[in-house]
């Protein structure tokens, strides 16, 4: 570890200018990801059907809409930064920026949707 | 920020024999990428049409219970265990651990064999309760 300033070392941010945010972020959206998909995959196979009264019943619980509400914003922060390696490996120039820029639409779109559908499916069950 | 493409680039996939690791890589990048959008835009449909009545809900489950349909489902359930356990493999290497040849080739394929058997046990339950 000779590489860099002292200063450069002290904010350890490297060649990338971002340090190892990203990295970790990553790594602490996976581990959210992990228990909260698992509990969503186990709630689907344990619901008695698909049917529109029990999965609305189901979601309007605040003991699966606040899991629920949790994995949308986990799972699209973590495909935010996985997407993002991708592009950066595959596209270049001004693909690149176009290709990043469409990612947070993305990513923020999907979020709002998701978001704000369960919370109507929250609060018209609790009428 | 001009990039010459001119410039010669480092030997990559064409002087690398095969390897399992290599496959699970690959896979755990294209199973989070299907996630995210495929995965995603499902979830969109399902959430969006149950906020929208019965009458949307019922325009998604005809097609959601249609028998191609089911190739989707699956294939999602298995993205989901394969980066599932892709992730958990990644979570061993960032200590430092399973770099070692033998352990490395095993546990690369030990991933992929746990995503089938999840996946498996996923539909066995849905399929055992008799919901489909």
């Amino acid at each position: 570890m000779s590489s860099g300033t002292s200063l450069g070392k002290v904010r350890g941010l490297g060649s990338a200018k971002s340090g190892s945010h990203h990295w970790w972020m990553q790594r602490v959206t996976a581990m959210g990801n992990l228990l909260l998909g698992l509990w969503f995959m186990v709630s689907l196979a344990r619901l008695p059907d698909m049917s529109f009264a029990t999965v609305t019943a189901w979601l309007s619980s605040p003991w699966a809409a606040a899991p629920m509400a949790l994995l949308i914003i986990n799972v699209c922060w973590h495909f935010r930064l996985g997407l993002q390696v991708i592009i950066e490996d595959y596209a270049h120039d001004a693909m690149r920026i176009v290709a990043l820029a469409l990612l947070h639409i993305w990513t923020f779109a999907a979020g709002a949707l998701a978001l704000v559908s369960l919370f109507k499916i929250v609060f018209a069950g609790a009428a | 920020m001009a990039r010459n493409s001119a410039r010669p680039l480092s030997p990559h996939l064409q002087v690398w024999r095969w390897g399992a690791h290599m496959t699970v890589s690959i896979i755990n990048r294209v199973m989070g990428a299907g996630l995210a959008t495929v995965g995603t835009l499902a979830l969109l449909w399902w959430i969006i049409a149950a906020a929208s009545g019965e009458k949307a809900y019922e325009t998604f489950l005809s097609w959601a219970s249609w028998p191609w349909a089911y190739v989707v489902w699956v294939g999602l359930s298995f993205a989901f265990f394969m980066h599932l356990c892709g992730g958990l493999r990644h979570f061993v290497m960032d200590i430092g651990a399973g770099f070692e040849l033998t352990a490395n080739r095993i546990w690369a394929w030990l991933t992929m064999a746990a995503a089938v058997m999840l996946t498996a046990l996923f539909w066995i339950a849905i399929l055992w309760k008799g919901a489909i």
